[in-house]
């Protein structure tokens, strides 16, 4: 058996690919459901019940989606140009605590209409100064970008920890370890009567065109395509390379950022050190699973969404553990390098 | 004829998609015997050998290794009968030893240690019976490419073959080392080992084989003796129709283009210039030749904008450069051809027209703030397609798609079509087949008629003598005086490539 390289893709390839890839994943984790002791084609009926059955669980399922489309983005924007983000988590974190030192009264007397942006930016600053962080190190010591922000997230995990324990702590909450909340006027907008859904999820779709055009039309988008591909060929044909890397950092960990700020004015109105059930990292497998491509984020995080949302309904119905949703996005991730390879090459026997 | 029949190879076919790779190609190789494989990029050179060596497997046909049948599809199965391989790019672990590399895959994975003793006798063993001098305890990684070569070979031996297939074994090496690598493999043919080499490089196999089969479009379609064949004839079997390369008019230089004054460029990792000075005209071409090595890179780079002069005075079009900055280079006319097509020419990745417009997508012509006007670089593409003869691939292709020689004339395109006052070309050749660099050289040749200014950088002699109007060589990163090219032959500019620069009637650069 060989692998050659395909001269060309077809557009079904590379929609098909990710699409086989979570039906794979999907099979493999009814083998566990199956070993759980539970049929899997209820368990599945479940999952899309739960996510989809109701009104309110389509809110909730697009509340979810919400934050993943930015970290998804975040990774995509930055591995597109070779760059290893791997400290979503971290500058989603930093973005939203953040946004609570400024939001619960800085910016209090302002209209919704100013605080808002404001408070997006502060989040996105947060994210972009974490990352920014990284990106120094590995110019100027070399030090690895993929170790840099894994580790970090943990800094900032601590940091934020710190601060809903210290000097942001909410006097009112009781003793629990829990921010002052941000002011009314800083809440978004819902989109839906009494579900948790929010204007976020405008921002987030507006944000995925945004990042799709500036990659396909712009000169930026195309030197940081190049610098990405091929650093040596990219500065030969005068690519700034520092400059390219910084925005790239800034836009993916702004991205990052404003995720945070997104969940607490839309959703939590505090920071907590739980603030993110791993949102950074899930953006990663979804940037994968969407092939880097800025539309297709939003195919994957509502992919993920669906998984996570419908699995708590799953479980609740036919008792297999909601953990099923974590290990089916895992799976999808490995399914969808396996996919890959195999929209690059074809196999000959 | 000589006694025995080492290989032989029955009406092999290979197909990939639409094309006929390998086309009922037959051929034998006696024992003893160097032959000479001989083709264009394409022809199906490389597919056959790998079909030899079992990486692929052939739709039809049969091998027959020493009168017995070879099971197809199966390296280990090769390796066993008796076929070893020198990969062009080798197959070797740099942070190895030599000793290390020649034994891995050779042992037992539960052995409870390396038999080093034994593996490191039989390789100064066989090191000195067929003349591959090497330091077995050497890290590879601190090896010349000539001398990793070597060990590439010794591995092939150390595995018993006795029929050696070299992919263009040549192609990483100078031209002494080249030299010393045929009469390496003349010694091991006298010492009943069978070669086959590919190459398609004329004066080669005319020096080294003792028989040349010439390959065009997956057929066979001569077999000659060098003794009874000539340069020309071979060139012509292999491209189907007679091949010239264009030599230059007589033309009158103009204005001052490049002035450079006692320039140096400081590098960590490679050689650097010392030194350097010369002069270039509006159409006139200078040749710098040279060995690999001796700061090529860095006069390109330098000249290219994408290194700074660390000392000296260079001016460029009446501009005096301090640092790097290839966009102004650009815009003030200066064309660029990267000494390394696709490290440094293109990004594969990317489309054609996006690897035509990079170096210029700043430029209004192709963007407004910021934004590409697709139209626009899509339109120029085309113009460079088609006033280039660029096969293989539209502007939205994949630019890994198109051979070596087409995403030359796609970078020589985008150059060219801009009608730049100067021509920085290094190695504009490199690695190309006949027919693809007399299409380069006649380009070049109109580009100096039309009062362009080329530096001409290669490894080529011929080349250069063939192009060039002046020609200096580059040593350790200085230049040497300088020759007028009807004075050049390649004996001369051999001892200047050797840093002979004693030489009567050598005018003073500047």
């Amino acid at each position: 058996m060989r692998f050659e390289l395909r001269e060309t893709r077809s557009t079904a390839l590379i929609i098909g690919a990710p699409v086989m890839a979570i039906i794979a994943a999907l099979v493999l984790a009814g083998g566990l459901i199956a070993l759980a002791g539970a049929s899997v084609i209820e368990a599945y009926r479940f999952i899309l019940l739960g996510a989809f059955g109701t009104r309110s669980s389509i809110a909730e399922t697009l509340t979810r989606a919400t934050p993943l489309i930015l970290t998804g983005l975040a990774a995509a924007v930055a591995f597109r140009a070779r760059l290893w983000n791997i400290g979503g988590e971290g500058q989603l974190l930093l973005g939203a605590i953040g946004v609570a030192a400024v939001g619960a009264e800085l910016t209090a007397g302002l209209p919704s209409a100013f605080a808002i942006p404001i408070l997006f930016v502060v989040g996105a600053f947060g994210g972009m100064a974490l990352m920014l962080v990284s990106l120094g190190l590995r110019q100027v010591f070399k030090v690895d970008e993929v170790v840099s922000t894994l580790l970090l997230n943990f800094v900032a995990l601590l940091f934020v920890s710190m601060m809903v324990e210290g000097a942001l702590r909410d006097p009112l909450a009781f003793g629990w370890p829990q921010s002052v909340p941000v002011a009314d006027n800083a809440t978004l907008p819902r989109l839906m009567e009494r579900t948790r859904l929010h204007a976020g999820l405008i921002v987030a779709l507006l944000l995925a065109l945004v990042i799709y055009l500036i990659q396909a039309r712009t000169i930026f988008g195309l030197q940081s395509k190049a610098a990405g591909f091929n650093a040596g060929a990219a500065r030969f044909a005068g690519v700034p390379l520092g400059r390219t890397l910084v925005l790239v950092a800034c836009i993916s960990g702004g991205l990052a950022g404003l995720a945070g700020a997104i969940q607490v004015m839309g959703v939590r109105g505090h920071v907590t050190t739980d603030i993110s059930p791993g949102f950074g990292y899930s953006g990663i497998v979804i940037a994968m699973l969407a092939n880097l491509n800025p539309l297709g984020v939003i195919a994957a995080a509502c992919f993920t969404a669906i998984m996570f949302i419908g699995a708590d309904g799953m479980s609740r119905a036919v008792g297999v553990p909601s953990f099923i949703a974590d290990v089916t996005v895992a799976l999808s991730l490995l399914t969808m390098l396996v996919a890959l390879f195999f929209t690059q090459y074809r196999v000959r026997w | 004829m000589s006694q025995t029949v080492a290989l032989r190879l029955s009406g092999i076919t290979r197909r990939f998609g639409e094309t006929l790779a390998n086309d009922d190609i037959s051929l034998s190789l006696e024992r003893g015997e160097v032959l000479a494989l001989l083709g264009e990029n394409g022809a199906g050179k490389t597919t056959l050998m790998s079909i030899l060596f079992g990486h692929y497997s052939a739709d039809a046909g049969t091998v027959e290794i020493e009168g017995r049948k070879l099971r197809p599809g199966n390296p280990r199965a090769a390796i066993k009968a008796g076929i070893g391989m020198v990969h062009q790019h080798f197959s070797l672990a740099e942070n190895l030893t030599v000793l290390e590399n020649v034994m891995t895959g050779t042992e037992r994975l539960w052995l409870p240690r390396s038999r080093t003793a034994a593996a490191r006798r039989k390789l100064l063993d066989l090191a000195e019976r067929f003349g591959l001098r090497v330091e077995p305890d050497r890290r590879l990684g601190d090896l010349s490419v000539g001398e990793q070569q070597r060990v590439e070979i010794l591995k092939a031996l150390y595995n018993d073959a006795r029929i050696l297939i070299l992919d263009e074994p040549t192609a990483v090496l100078t031209p002494p080392e080249a030299r010393q690598l045929y009469q390496i493999l003349r010694g091991m043919a006298r010492k009943g080992l069978s070669l086959i080499f590919i190459s398609h490089k004329l004066h080669e196999v005319m020096e080294a084989a003792d028989r040349v089969v010439v390959l065009r479009r997956g057929r066979v379609v001569a077999e000659r003796r060098p003794a009874q064949t000539s340069k020309d004839e071979l060139a012509e079997l292999m491209v189907g129709r007679r091949i010239t390369r264009p030599v230059r008019a007589q033309a009158t230089p103009g204005e001052m283009v490049i002035e450079a004054r006692n320039v140096s460029v400081r590098r960590r990792d490679a050689i650097g210039l010392r030194d350097v000075s010369f002069t270039l005209r509006a159409g006139e071409t200078l040749g710098i030749v040279g060995v690999s090595g001796n700061g090529q890179s860095a006069l390109g780079q330098v000249m290219s904008g994408v290194l700074a002069p660390s000392a000296g005075e260079l001016i460029i079009l009446g501009r005096r450069i301090t640092r790097a900055d290839v966009p102004a280079q650009v815009r003030a006319g200066v064309g660029r051809i990267a000494e390394d097509r696709n490290h440094e020419g293109v990004v594969g990745e990317l489309t054609l027209w996006e690897n035509v417009t990079l170096e210029r997508i700043g430029l209004r012509r192709f963007s407004r703030f910021g934004v590409i006007d697709r139209g626009a670089a899509r339109a120029w593409t085309q113009e460079v397609i088609d006033a280039f003869d660029v096969r293989g691939g539209g502007p939205d292709h994949r630019t890994q798609l198109l051979s070596g020689g087409n995403v030359q004339k796609l970078i020589l395109g985008r150059n060219l079509l801009a009608m730049p006052r100067v021509l920085i070309a290094a190695q504009p050749t490199r690695g190309l087949d006949e027919g693809a660099i007399a299409a380069i050289h006649s380009r070049l040749l109109e580009a100096r008629a039309a009062g362009t200014a080329v530096l001409l950088i290669s490894e080529d002699l011929d080349e250069v003598i063939n192009l060039a109007d002046r020609i200096c060589a580059i040593v350790s990163g200085q230049l040497s005086p300088e020759i007028r090219a009807e004075d050049a032959d390649a004996r001369r500019l051999g001892l200047m490539m050797a840093g002979d620069w004693g030489m009567e009637g050598a005018q003073n650069a500047v």
